[in-house]
């Protein structure tokens, strides 16, 4: 490694925030370097410090935080810098594309004025650009990143744009001013897998065709091993390695980097024997069904789910697989009570949820458990993880008295492996994976036929979401509740589904057993699914790619 | 004491006075120490004041005397109609804190209801609610409070009814505020998961409402709470001046006297308007600080911290 020829290396950087629980280190001694036209990724957890790595190279740190360290960029010590020639810096020696494309670009402007904002920030040649001359600029730009009618929509607004196009734009943005380095901060992980390996295609021919070097920061390994040329792993603000990609792959030498290979789920590693459900009554069926969204004034309704049937018979876990906008939460909405169907017909538990009435559904509530996305979101703060688990009970079995309530919240937070001394606890003093443990906990309380697990793991990181979800499937197994398990990741389908539901844009594409689903795919777009999820090993990714690229 | 002071330090004012820093703990102390004096000297009044709010003689039968200046006997000298000022300005912060403590706790517990159950429900209920709250936003609030204490009690009257009328005319204006700002706190509180985890469960509708959504939609109000104990005195203050207040002999009222002062002040007789108008102003600004810090606090962008710029760590 020559250290002249990297574009930049980040020595001993340390980062501290000043909170109200006093001063904490976010980044302590890192050290690190990206050479030129080389894809750096940098994986750890949320909470390693990675993102805040990322951004004390631009000096995009809230005042709260304190950096120190040597950070030279192109030749300039970062720290050191003034305001204007940092302002300088941003956007030609680096550049930023944020992880959620929808907010990071203004709703209120055009994408080309966008585009063309940085380009007019600075002056090149000490002339500042023309209108014109930028808006040439920014179609040159779209053009670049793949958006069809560049000339037209140039003049669009962000809303015009689908989520994959408007990362597409953000790219272009921080493009424009032919940056060397990229600092990519999650580029892909709000967006579909279909449109991430669209994006990391782009970002891929930024590097070779553009020649600039990519700081990419994620948690996802498909994504690292589709992409990067050399990894730097991260845990709770240290570097603990770094180096190229293949040795990091298939010899890590840290036991937090082997804990993180191992935990990350891939397609066809599961043993699990797929159940099938014979003969009995089931618990949901679904016939023809659909849900719409009404429109606002003069436009149609939103038809959300279109003419889907299907069954979930008792003891068996059905996995529900589609992209955003799919409609597979809105059909676990609707299975729950929290969303009414328009039309078909959907049955739980022998009760018609056509025409929903609440009083009428009431009593059946308790033989539906439901498990949120968001295990942050999903706890009244105010209530302790007691009270919480205990609702279900105090609604339902209020008669059960407040000892033998009690008794019963302990025994279920021993059955999700959580500590009892957690029931005095509130919400906000347990990790994502234990409050997501806690939530599995309320949806069991009263020992539900039918679980409905709303994307349980996608809030998760890597190493917790495998504790989870083998937790899922041990309760599943001793518990024998039947199960919709949403989600949009194939890799954790295959761990804990027995049957698989594939919708596509609120159709039903797909359905059958998962490892025939998974392994020999009838639908196209179950096809394309499949080969655009990024399979964590360079080699195998590589030629996983090629496949991907005959597809298209 | 250890217990004590921790649960001391959960309470709204004193919660954010523990994480305040610089500027803004100067601010809020000295809020807090102004507003603390005023409840002291509320509660110690018989005790603090000279003399009767409504005495005009001595023990002896000898009258005070009308615009007597400050002297050893009257601190800050007497009234034209012969009250003492001193005894007046302390008495009249009884007044005020009745006014204020009827005043909010009405508006807050309506305001409270009515902002549940219109962001709750939604839908008529909601739309009629904001509309009316609207419209008594649109009502110069002076004149409604005229209005109103006119139709209590005719206009000037004793130290209850004049009380309830202040209290009363104060709660409708404030009513709206409360009501606004629990309606957008439940509007808030209504999408996050644990509200709808609650519904898949089971729960009643009063249920999610009481447990769930109230605890979680307060946040806001001890800032209304401040921000409004100020407005309540001024309105207190202006009623009073335009002679819709509190008659003297049943009630200190600062901007009763404010208004027997008028002529005084061209006459060169300071004492009678400077002392009542002090009062005011003192408590009123009081009340801000604590109002305005806690506002800052609530906010983690508005918030300084210990520490936070590179030259002091370094």
């Amino acid at each position: 490694m020559n250290s002249n020829k990297d574009l930049l290396t980040v020595t001993d950087l340390q980062v501290s925030f000043s909170t109200d629980q006093g001063s904490i280190a976010a980044v302590s001694g890192v050290s690190l370097s990206v050479g030129q036209q080389e894809v750096l990724a940098i994986v750890g957890e949320s909470g390693s410090g990675k993102s805040v790595t990322s951004k004390a190279i631009l000096q995009m740190l809230p005042d709260t935080a304190t950096a120190k360290g040597v950070i030279i960029l192109n030749g300039n010590d970062m720290l050191s810098l003034g305001a204007s020639e940092l302002r300088e810096s941003r956007g030609t020696d680096a550049a930023m594309v944020f992880q959620e494309p929808s907010t990071a670009l203004n709703p209120v402007f055009t994408v080309g004025w966008q585009i063309a904002e940085g380009l007019r920030a600075h002056n090149k040649n000490g002339k500042r650009l023309s209108r014109r001359a930028a808006k040439a600029a920014a179609i040159t730009m779209l053009e670049r990143v793949g958006i069809p009618d560049a000339k037209s929509r140039v003049n669009y607004f962000p809303h015009q744009f689908s989520g994959g196009q408007k990362q597409r734009i953000v790219i272009a943005a921080a493009l424009a001013l032919e940056p060397k380095l990229i600092i990519a901060d999650e580029p892909t992980t709000a967006l579909d897998v279909t449109v991430q390996a669209e994006i990391l295609d782009l970002l891929r021919s930024c590097r070779d065709e553009l020649g600039a070097s990519i700081l990419l920061i994620t948690h996802n390994m498909g994504v690292v091993a589709d992409i990067a040329d050399r990894v730097a792993v991260m845990f709770d603000g240290k570097l603990l390695e770094q180096g190229p990609i293949r040795e990091i792959f298939s010899n890590p030498t840290h036991d937090y980097t082997k804990r993180l290979l191992a935990a990350v789920p891939r397609i066809g590693s599961t043993t699990k024997p797929r159940f099938e459900a014979k003969g009995q009554t089931p618990v949901v069926s679904a016939v023809q069904l659909e849900i719409e969204y009404p429109g606002r004034l003069n436009t149609p309704a939103f038809q959300a789910v279109k003419k889907v049937s299907f069954e979930i018979h008792p003891g068996e876990v059905v996995g529900l697989v589609g992209e955003s906008g799919s409609g597979k939460t809105t059909i676990g909405r609707a299975i729950a009570g929290l969303t009414n169907i328009s039309g078909g017909s959907l049955t739980v538990s022998g009760h018609q949820m056509l025409g929903f009435k609440e009083r009428e559904f009431r009593h059946l509530r308790k033989e539906i458990g439901f498990v949120f996305q968001d295990p942050a979101s999903s706890f009244n703060p105010l209530m302790t993880i007691e009270q919480c688990i205990a609702e279900p009970m105090s609604i339902h079995e209020a008669d059960l008295g407040p000892s033998k309530i009690h008794k019963r919240v302990l025994e279920l937070l021993d059955q999700v492996q959580l500590p009892t001394q957690f029931a005095e606890r509130f919400p906000h003093e347990l990790s994502g994976g234990q409050r997501q443990r806690a939530s599995l906990a309320r949806a069991l309380a009263l020992s539900p036929k039918l679980v409905i697990a709303d994307e349980p793991t996608s809030a998760l990181d890597v190493s917790v979401q495998a504790k989870v979800l083998d937790l899922f499937a041990r309760l599943q197994k001793e518990l024998n509740f039947a199960s919709l398990f949403i989600t949009h990741d194939l890799a954790v389908v295959d761990q804990v589904a027995d049957r698989l539901l594939v919708l596509y844009g609120g159709e039903l594409v797909e359905e059958g057993n998962a490892n025939q689903v998974l392994a020999n795919p009838q639908h196209p777009y179950t096809t394309r699914l499949l080969a655009s999820h990024p399979i964590p090993d360079p080699d195998e990714q590589a030629l996983h790619r090629a496949v991907l690229k005959s597809l298209q | 004491m250890e217990k004590m002071s921790s649960w001391l330090f959960k309470i709204p004012p004193f919660k954010q006075l523990r994480m305040s820093f610089g500027v803004q703990r100067i601010m809020l102390i000295v809020g807090l120490a102004m507003v603390s004096s005023f409840l002291l000297v509320a509660a110690l009044a018989p005790r603090l004041a000279p003399y009767g709010f409504a005495q005009l003689q001595y023990e002896n039968g000898d009258y005070f005397g009308a615009q007597v200046p400050p002297n050893s006997i009257h601190l800050l000298g007497t009234t034209v109609g012969g009250f003492d000022v001193l005894s007046r300005v302390i008495w009249g912060t009884q007044t005020a804190v009745m006014v204020i403590v009827v005043a909010v706790i009405m508006s807050i517990f309506i305001g409270i209801i009515l902002g549940l159950t219109s962001g709750y429900f939604g839908g008529w209920i909601d739309r009629v609610l904001v509309l009316v709250a609207d419209a008594v936003y649109a009502f110069p609030s002076l004149l409604l409070a005229i209005a109103l204490s006119i139709v209590i009690s005719g206009g000037r009257s004793g130290l209850f009814t004049g009380i309830l009328a202040a209290a009363m005319s104060i709660t409708v204006i404030f009513i709206p505020q409360y009501f606004r700002a629990v309606r957008a706190e439940t509007l808030r509180v209504k999408q996050e998961a644990y509200v709808e985890s609650a519904k898949v469960l089971g729960a009643s509708s009063l249920r999610i409402m009481l447990r769930h959504i109230l605890r979680n939609a307060t946040r806001t109000l001890p800032l209304i709470f401040t921000l409004n104990a100020s407005e309540a005195i001024l309105t207190l203050a202006g009623l009073g001046f335009l002679g819709f207040g509190i008659d003297p002999t049943m009630g200190a009222e600062w901007g009763y006297d404010l208004n027997r002062s008028v002529s005084d002040v061209s006459a060169g007789i300071w004492w009678t308007a400077i002392f009542p108008g002090v009062a005011i102003v003192l408590v009123v600004v009081g009340n801000t600080l604590v109002g305005e810090s806690l506002n800052d606090l609530a906010d983690p962008r508005l918030r300084t911290r210990q520490g936070a710029s590179v030259d002091e760590l370094e």
